[in-house]
């Protein structure tokens, strides 16, 4: 302990600053916009502090879009989550190494791949002129919903969820499984009482990132949807953009409030579960 | 046996959902019942109105996200190693930042922040200054913004490269012959840094190179916006521009782990 605090002082000041223009930037980047964010949606009309902003956005229409982001963003994470985990199971269990590498390549180029070239796709797939929609004879509209939209996110979450719980299947050691047989542990019994607890924070910690990345998700939905599903993002840039009645941008600032409070939430459970699940894969 | 048709059912399922797609989208790009095959649409892409114009700008922006990057970064990395690991913590919160901030709300704030910053400093020189970062054609704004977007991949990149040198015993060396500081920074780090600084580019790189939503909201027409402008009504070049922006993310992808592999 006083090694350490020996050693901040030695070096400390001359650190701090090294340090000073990245936390400068940062203070005038992200600092101001936060505050002013923060400050606007607590404001009130005619001046002063209060809670008219973010009671508006409790009741509808803001409160229903919320609702069905967060949904959606369950939707996904949880879709995304079982089919990710199964799909890099069946990969890094298949023994060929040139199916493997293809399909970690593959999703860490999807898994980045997202915003509006990624609506273009599936309308072209999809859509009311699609080549599917018109091969199975669907009718119009079949990707323009809640489903469609959830089937198109999962096309980024499934990769991503593939990346995330990888070097955790492989950290599941062939001995552990081994050692469960030869005590007479069924398959099940294996995965209930060893896989999925060591796989746990890995699972859950996936989980919350693809939540988070599914309620932050704007430009896919703004391709795709319009303002057919409502969502908080749409909400937001609406209000900003000045599609909707003068005197709402307060709005905008309360609505952002609302998604970082989620967010922030989402962080408190992703933080911990990562520090977790390191600590089987050492 | 019950492990080997579960597996092929996961991986039939998986490729039909992931490659179906991606063929039908080449395929509505190449072939068009009227002219048969042709690679006009690709073709239109370069010849479209504002294609250099908004790459370049891009790529302008790009250039200067890395340079800002890591500047800014590398000296607080160095700083955490030398002696201030007190450091440490405050850096790991500022870069866990924009995953609390959503793009969306992050583009709110700013906005919010330049109307009201205009407003209060109408009577001041600064107003000069926040009107000229906003510079349609080279918005300091989105390069500070993009900065911050970027510092999480970047700080994680360059911290995993600095795990593997002895800073400590290389800028004491250093610094004991007489070098200066930029010197260390430039001749004696950096080199040994480079797959870590080049990955580090790569991801700031490929982030500029795909951000929508913040450019799109403030109006400026960076490569992404003028994706979503320029497809309008043409339904064969919007697709064309998606197939090449997902091959654009594969190359940079491809590139980086190049750079990494090198390294070992």
């Amino acid at each position: 302990m006083s090694g350490l605090t020996k050693a901040r002082r030695r070096g400390g000041g001359a650190g701090w600053l090294a340090a000073a223009p990245l936390l400068l930037v940062t203070l005038i980047a992200f600092g101001v916009p936060v505050v002013v964010l923060v400050f606007g949606a607590f404001s009130v009309k005619g001046g002063g502090l209060g809670f008219d902003n973010l009671s508006a956005t409790m009741k509808q229409p803001y409160i229903g879009a919320l609702w069905s982001s967060l949904k959606l963003s369950a939707v996904v994470a949880l879709g995304g989550t079982v089919l990710g985990a199964f799909l890099a199971q069946a990969v890094l269990t298949s023994r060929s190494g040139l199916l493997r590498e293809a399909v970690l390549t593959a999703s860490g180029v999807l898994a980045n791949f997202g915003g509006v070239p990624l609506a273009f796709i599936w309308i072209a797939t999809l859509g009311n002129s699609g080549v599917v929609t018109a091969a199975l004879g669907l009718g119009s509209g079949a990707l323009y919903n809640f489903w469609g939209l959830a089937l198109v996110y999962m096309y980024f979450s499934v990769p991503l969820m593939v990346l995330v719980i990888a070097p955790a299947l492989d950290g599941l050691k062939p001995q552990w499984r081994e050692a469960a047989q030869n005590n007479g542990a069924s398959t099940w019994q294996f995965w209930r009482m060893v896989g999925i607890p060591v796989l746990g924070p890995s699972l859950l910690g996936g989980a919350v990132l693809l939540f988070g990345g599914a309620f932050a998700a704007y430009a896919t939905a703004a391709a795709m949807v319009g303002a057919s599903v409502p969502l908080v993002t749409l909400q937001i840039a609406d209000a900003l953009t000045g599609n909707v009645l003068i005197g709402y941008e307060n709005i905008a600032l309360a609505l952002s409030l609302d998604m970082i409070v989620v967010a922030l939430l989402v962080m408190a459970v992703y933080l911990p579960m990562q520090k977790r699940s390191s600590r089987w894969l050492a | 046996m019950a492990g080997v048709t579960w597996r092929r059912v996961t991986l039939g399922v998986a490729g039909v959902y992931f490659l179906v797609p991606l063929a039908i989208s080449v395929w509505f790009t190449v072939y068009n019942e009227t002219q048969g095959f042709s690679l006009g649409a690709y073709g239109r892409i370069v010849s479209a109105p504002g294609f250099t114009e908004s790459l370049v700008k891009s790529l302008l922006l790009g250039a200067a996200v890395i340079v800002l990057v890591l500047l800014l970064a590398l000296p607080a990395l160095l700083a955490v190693r030398l002696g201030a690991p007190g450091l440490r913590p405050v850096l790991e919160t500022i870069t866990t930042l924009p995953l609390i901030v959503p793009p969306i709300t992050y583009v709110v704030g700013i906005a919010n922040a330049l109307r009201g910053g205009t407003d209060a400093l109408a009577a001041t020189p600064f107003w000069q200054t926040l009107i000229s970062i906003q510079d349609e054609n080279f918005p300091v704004v989105l390069v500070l913004a993009y900065v911050m977007l970027a510092l999480p991949f970047a700080y994680r990149s360059l911290d995993t490269g600095l795990r593997a040198v002895d800073v400590r015993t290389l800028v004491e060396a250093a610094r004991n012959l007489g070098a200066s500081w930029p010197y260390v920074l430039f001749r004696v780090i950096l080199p040994n840094l480079r797959s870590a600084v080049a990955s580090a580019s790569f991801l700031s790189l490929a982030l500029v190179m795909g951000e929508y939503t913040i450019a799109a909201l403030m109006g400026y027409r960076t490569f992404p916006v003028w994706i979503v402008t320029i497809s309008g009504n043409d339904g064969q070049l919007s697709v064309a521009l998606s197939v090449l922006s997902l091959g654009l993310i594969w190359l940079l992808l491809l590139t980086l782990s190049g750079a990494g592999r090198k390294s070992k």
